[in-house]
């Protein structure tokens, strides 16, 4: 956990860091409800015109603009009610704020 | 763009996966609850050995049939006193009842409100979806007043349950409300009920947008849950008495009620076990009883003796 003092010098610093999350899926357990969709703040994904085993459309990555959006907050894999979806954050790819 | 595609979800070690997925409507906000609650239980660090579920009828039932760890699907509006129950013969287990308004809120009333009394020290989770969901949306006594369900078509003319403030009125430890929304506190606050010595309630406002969300202008699944974002106000230590949901106004969601700790059902149960009249041999005990009752004969007859 990261505490506030550390959060203020590493704005001043210019060291802070974007997180950067890889989304995964478990397909078959979709229900194609979309609430992933529409509580990313990032809005990564959106529904694709794909159909799994039960029928129903699973979400997917936005093609434009930047695929490497997500920032791994997690709101996906809290949001979905069928335990789906999940994102694993990626320290490799963190990039530097602008 | 396709996602990376995954066999196994991080919260299979709780969920017993072959019955995935379950049975609940796309876009309902049980498996949503039922996620806080495992999320909880793995940051509050419980063993799940020593850890028990119990769930009364209505969609919110089938929960105990997902969970990998001991768990009961009791009859309708039953599950607090068998949880009651379990807490008093194995005070060591932690007990958790998740639920729905319908089942512990209208056939299971009389039952919460003594656990509460009695201040049990369990964890109820109660899910309210505003209706009977499982059974075709019909008028639970938390339905807002107005709203249409199949039984009330012209609109609800009763006024619902204002749980917060009954829980807290009956003697509850620990009051809470959040939405599915407010996923991250949600489960701050079910970790919080969890360790929580004494009976501990969280209400969780939860979309159900098959029987009740398309008959009251929330068609869509996610209207539903924009609806609770929208209108929900988190307040810090609201009064439980300001509860009262009314459909189209804002409506509190906090911490109502987070009570000092006060000595629990569990801990009068060990104490009376300790008493010393108690802990005599059986058969001093039957001598003690045998000469209180020719105590009470003697004292009768006097008393007959003297009409």
């Amino acid at each position: 956990m990261v505490t506030q003092t550390e959060i203020k010098k590493m704005l001043e610093n210019g060291t802070s860091q974007v997180p950067h999350g890889e989304v995964y899926i478990v397909e078959e357990r979709c229900k194609g409800c979309g609430l992933c969709i529409a509580f990313c703040p990032k809005h990564v994904l959106v529904q694709s015109d794909r159909i799994n085993e039960k029928g129903y459309h699973p979400p997917e990555l936005v093609e434009v603009p930047p695929t490497d959006i997500c920032i791994g907050c997690g709101m996906c894999e809290r949001i979905c009610p069928d335990f789906a979806i999940f994102v694993k954050t990626d320290k490799d790819k963190e990039k530097k704020r602008d | 763009m396709p996602i990376h595609k995954a066999e196994h979800h991080p919260l299979d070690a709780y969920l017993r996966t072959e019955r995935l997925p379950h049975v609940w409507c796309p876009g309902c906000g049980l498996g949503i609850a039922l996620g806080a609650y495992l999320r909880a239980l793995q940051n509050v660090g419980f063993d799940p050995q020593e850890t028990v579920m119990v769930s009364g009828i209505g969609c919110s039932g089938r929960a105990a049939g997902y969970v990998k760890m001991d768990s009961f699907h009791t009859t309708h509006g039953r599950a607090i006193p068998f949880a009651v129950g379990l807490k008093a013969a194995r005070p060591e287990l932690n007990v958790t009842v998740f639920s729905g308004d319908g089942d512990l809120f209208s056939i299971g009333g009389n039952h919460i409100l003594h656990a509460a009394r009695r201040n049990v020290n369990i964890t109820v989770l109660a899910i309210n979806n505003y209706v009977y969901g499982m059974t075709g949306g019909q008028l639970a006594p938390t339905t807002p007043e107005s709203s249409i369900t199949t039984t009330s078509p012209y609109g609800n003319i009763e006024s619902p349950f204002n749980i917060a403030g009954l829980m807290a009125v009956a003697g509850a430890s620990y009051v809470a409300r959040w939405t599915t929304v407010h996923e991250r506190r949600l489960q701050k606050s079910i970790e919080k009920a969890l360790t929580k010595r004494g009976f501990s309630i969280v209400e969780i406002m939860s979309p159900c947008p098959t029987t009740f969300g398309r008959r009251n202008n929330m068609r869509g699944i996610v209207d539903s849950m924009m609806y609770y974002k929208k209108y929900s106000v988190i307040k810090e230590h609201p009064n439980p008495l300001d509860g009262v949901i009314k459909p189209g106004e804002k409506f509190i969601v906090g911490e109502f009620m987070d009570a000092p700790d006060e000595p629990t059902f569990e801990d009068k149960l060990e104490e009376l076990k300790n008493k010393e009249f108690l802990k005599t041999s059986q058969a001093d005990r039957t001598t003690w009883i045998l000469e209180h009752r020719r105590h009470l004969e003697t004292l009768a007859k006097i008393i007959g003796g003297e009409q």
